[in-house]
């Protein structure tokens, strides 16, 4: 090829109309762990004759896996930036346990006790994040130190007793649903109505992106698929919420989860933020020769995880309605499983925050689909590690191909 | 396993074929990979005991038709004939083709860091008695490996702590220690000074009077005019041209127009120089001292004081270990080293360097000579590979206007013409030349006053070569300030205005583009001091 006569590649040459075949096979990694999640779900629906879709235990599903989903975004940021924390789960826990000790042995309100709570957390992280950003010492020792650390102090906090049980307004974080105004006696209209607006404004969102995109002459993807894609997507938050609904309506925690969902899924793909943060993970010396202050980034990252993790423990602490020093033990590796299955890359710099979501509920969907079906303890644990690690083959393999 | 033991056991000086007769015929290689052909219809013709070169741009499929000697792609895996001392070959794998003497030295030298000399270089290959390694003997034979390719280290230090020119010798004596009959060195020089890539051509030439044959890919026609008996062209694919230089006078200009396809009327641009004494001063660094990052007592940077005027081309000469880089990254918010002193002015106010955000505040852009390692982020994409240095510039309160960014990746890939189907592609499955471009792009977005270039044009084709030169003088022309790094004095000759010559730690001499040359620069490098 030569040189010159490349010059005069006409602008129109750029934007070649892209067939569905060419479009689906590009983005094939990017829907596969959502295809896989459907598969897993149908899978279960069968063999567990409808039971893992009723309403009752979709809201089960959601209560169960919002301490994980929420850990998981903050992971996905420590995962994406190069490192990793075992921590989370035995800071979860403390987190959990200081929780008790300050609203149940000491009587203090459930906000500044929370926000506390939430403080400790970022600490927590800090403390770490300093270790490995500044002190340059691997995340995976400064953390599973961590781990064993507050470990050990939710142990010695709670002096190995459950202390339980929390104040009412405290335990709503947890078991509270999205109020009926309306007074809905079967069908919990309100939760209805929130869940149909959700998923309008996220259609209106999706298409003044692409319409953004299209006056760049930067879309790839095709009109139809687009629109199938959305409106799909749109019917089944609909569905989802109708189904729960018509239990108790929206959980509380659901709603937290959303949000953050949403704010992390924009914080990774919006701003300059997020955008340094894979740049630190992707390349950490270029990414500090082109101005980045790399240390301080993956300080916060580590303080955002430690905050996280506090959250996350609230949320569990008040599911149980006590702490316990067993609370949080082995949470991070659901976490970093969700993570890694969600298209996470183990050297840093690639991973997309629905994809850690879509992870952790692969976990969860498996884990609920298989107590339904009264698989025992032991060959769960067999079958999530064949499926951690299938999935990241299936991974590995599409990106060489 | 295609080979006897009778020919493997011979020693390298007889190889097994009188010297002039092919050696290694390759016939109608054809090699596809799912939508690309990348090599059709290559012939290749090495003869017993010669030097011979195989020279293309970058994609031309050089590294793919040594890829299928090797047998890294397997016989059945590409169409074609290979024949290896007279006998058809089918190499199943890198283990087959090694067995017959076939060694292959890849340019990402594949050394242990962490290992000793002798353990590298039996790796794998290791002398045993009764499954036990006999080190004595290992450090023993590496002693007379190493004294073979003329290196002076114990065989029991570390790779780390030797230097890229030794490392390479490393290499070769690790292929004579497998009794090499075609020894393959893809761009053995690209990161040798001018003194180790003499001495390393000097080698091929005793090897060559020992009967054996090498095959040598390089960008470096110098060198190849210097050692080749024979050079076979590829372009796109295909062999364009087999040159034979025992038997006609082969000139640079010949094999770059038979590499490009296309009359090269001059390899730099033209510009007009700035005269000595004309134009405003810029940038300058003052009585500048920087310590090595690890050993305080030791200064890498002794004391150096420079100038760069509005619009000029001002290149820093020097060998590899000169200082030049460490200059160049200290001065960029002190990016390397400790202890730094001095002072760096702009428009002639002193400015903070002390960050990098600082750097580049003041419009300090620095293009690392290590692109992949230092420069890109390989599995992301043009696009946020172009505004990773100035995000503020496609951003509004921490939001990143992904519009305004496509727009201006596609602007500077329509300036630079980085060769993509689209800015979304990852900067990991470019070439050279293209991954050059991105960088280079990435520091202009950052609108810097002055731009430090470091080894611009390494590892990259001749046509673009051409393409960053013509980038350079035209943003020269618009009153960038250039400082450039390089190894190639050609290059400086051919596009500075005035040329700095470091070694050791100092400038050791200031040459207007008008009276600079080859030899003076290197005089003065020789001469330190006197210059």
């Amino acid at each position: 090829m030569t040189i010159m006569e490349d010059k005069m590649t006409p602008e129109s040459a750029e934007a070649p109309l892209r067939s569905y075949g060419s479009f689906i096979k590009n983005n094939i990694r990017e829907y596969g762990m959502l295809l896989s999640l459907v598969a897993i779900m149908a899978f279960f629906q069968v063999m567990t004759d409808g039971t893992l879709l009723k309403p009752l235990n979709l809201t089960n599903l959601i209560l169960q896996n919002s301490y994980i989903v929420i850990m998981a975004l903050g992971m996905l940021l420590v995962i994406v930036a190069g490192y990793i924390d075992l921590s989370v789960g035995s800071v979860s826990g403390f987190i959990g346990a200081l929780a008790a000790v300050l609203m149940v042995n000491y009587n203090w309100n459930f906000v500044p006790a929370s926000l506390l709570c939430l403080a400790a957390g970022a600490v927590i992280g800090g403390a770490q994040g300093w270790f490995v950003a500044y002190l340059k010492i691997p995340s995976f020792i400064v953390t599973l130190a961590g781990m064993l650390v507050f470990k050990g102090l939710a142990l010695a906090l709670l002096q190995g007793q459950s202390v339980g049980p929390f104040p009412d307004e405290f335990q709503l974080l947890s078991s509270g649903f999205v109020p009926d105004i309306f007074n809905g006696q079967t069908l919990r209209i309100s939760s209805l109505v929130l869940g149909a607006a959700v998923a309008v404004a996220l259609f209106a969102l999706k298409l003044r992106e692409r319409a953004g995109h299209v006056r760049h002459s930067m879309e790839e993807e095709p009109g139809a698929f687009f629109l199938a894609k959305n409106i799909a997507f749109a019917a089944v938050i609909v569905w989802f919420c109708w189904m729960l609904a018509s239990y108790k309506g929206l959980p509380d925690v659901l709603i937290v989860m959303f949000v953050l969902m949403l704010v992390y899924d924009f914080v990774t793909r919006r701003t300059t933020i997020g955008r340094r943060i894979y740049a630190l993970g992707g390349n950490p010396k270029a990414a500090r020769l082109s101005g980045i202050r790399t240390e301080r980034l993956a300080f916060l990252t580590f303080v955002n995880m430690g905050a996280l993790a506090a959250l996350a423990g609230l949320v569990f602490a008040a599911r149980l309605n006590t702490a316990t020093p067993k609370a949080g033990v082995g949470f991070e590796l659901d976490v970093i499983a969700a993570c890694f299955i969600g298209g996470a890359s183990a050297s840093g710099g690639v991973g997309k925050v629905l994809g850690a979501v879509i992870g952790a509920f692969v976990m969860g969907v498996m884990n609920n689909g298989m107590s339904i079906l009264g698989i025992g303890i032991d060959y769960q644990q067999v079958i999530k590690g064949v499926v951690l690690l299938a999935a990241v083959c299936v991974d590995v393999y599409n990106k060489n191909k | 396993m295609h080979s006897s033991d009778t020919v493997i056991d011979k020693p390298p000086a007889s190889a097994g074929m009188p010297a002039g007769e092919p050696i290694l015929e390759m016939r109608g290689i054809r090699k596809t990979f799912p939508g690309v052909v990348a090599l059709d219809n290559v012939d290749l013709t090495v003869r017993a005991g010669e030097i011979h070169a195989i020279v293309g741009e970058n994609g031309a499929g050089k590294s793919t038709l040594m890829k299928v000697l090797s047998g890294v792609y397997p016989h059945g895996s590409h169409d074609g004939e290979i024949r290896f001392e007279g006998r058809v070959r089918q190499f199943g794998g890198i283990a087959d083709s090694e067995a017959c003497g076939i060694i292959i030295i890849h340019q990402e030298l594949a050394l242990v860091p962490l290992l000793s000399i002798a353990e590298n270089i039996f790796l794998g290959n290791e002398p045993q008695r009764f499954g036990v390694i006999d080190w004595a003997q290992a450090t023993r034979r590496t002693r007379e490996l190493l004294a073979k390719v003329g290196l002076k280290e114990s065989p029991a230090a570390l790779i780390t702590n030797l230097g890229v020119g030794k490392q390479q010798l490393v290499e070769i004596a690790k292929a004579l220690a497998k009794r090499v009959r075609l020894l393959i060195l893809d761009e053995p020089t690209a990161s040798l000074n001018e003194h180790d890539s003499q001495a390393l051509l000097d080698l091929l030439l005793e090897f060559k009077n020992q009967g054996i044959s090498c095959i040598l890919i390089s960008h470096k026609l110098n060198e190849i005019s210097r050692v080749a008996d024979a050079i076979t062209v590829l372009r796109d694919g295909a062999t364009v041209r087999s040159l034979d230089c025992r038997t006609e006078v082969v000139s640079e200009d010949q094999i770059i127009r038979a590499m490009v396809g296309r009359e090269l009327a001059d390899r730099y641009p033209p510009r007009a120089r700035l005269a000595p004494d004309a134009g405003e001063t810029v940038f300058e660094v003052r009585d500048w001292h920087v310590a090595h990052p690890l050993h305080a007592a030791r200064d890498v940077v002794k004391g150096v004081s420079l100038k760069v005027k509005r619009g000029e081309i001002v290149g820093i000469a020097g060998l590899m270990g000169a200082g030049r880089t460490e200059l160049a990254m200290s001065v960029f918010g002190r990016a390397y080293g400790q202890r730094i002193r001095g002072e760096v002015r702009m428009h002639d106010r002193v400015i903070d360097v002390s960050t990098i955000q600082k750097a580049i505040g003041h419009g300090i852009a620095y293009v690392t000579e290590d692109r992949k390692s230092l420069g890109l982020l390989l599995d992301d994409d043009i696009r946020h590979n172009i505004s990773l240095a100035n995000l503020k510039a496609v951003s509004t309160g921490g939001i990143i206007d992904g519009g305004a960014e496509f727009a201006a990746a596609t602007d500077y890939r329509r300036k630079l013409n980085i060769r993509c189907a689209s800015v979304t592609q990852q900067t990991v499955n470019l070439s050279g030349g293209n991954q050059q471009k991105v960088v280079l792009g990435k520091w202009l977005f950052s609108k810097p006053e002055l731009l430090i270039l470091d080894e611009p044009t390494r590892g990259i084709d001749v046509g673009a070569k051409f393409e960053i030169y013509s980038i350079m003088a035209a943003l020269a022309d618009e009153g960038k300030c250039i400082l450039m790094i390089s190894s190639e004095m050609p290059e400086l000759l051919g596009m500075c205005d005035r040329i700095y010559v470091m070694n050791e730690g100092r400038f050791v001499g200031e040459f207007a583009a008008a009276d600079a040359s080859q030899e003076k620069i290197m005089r003065a490098i020789v001469r330190q001091g006197l210059a």
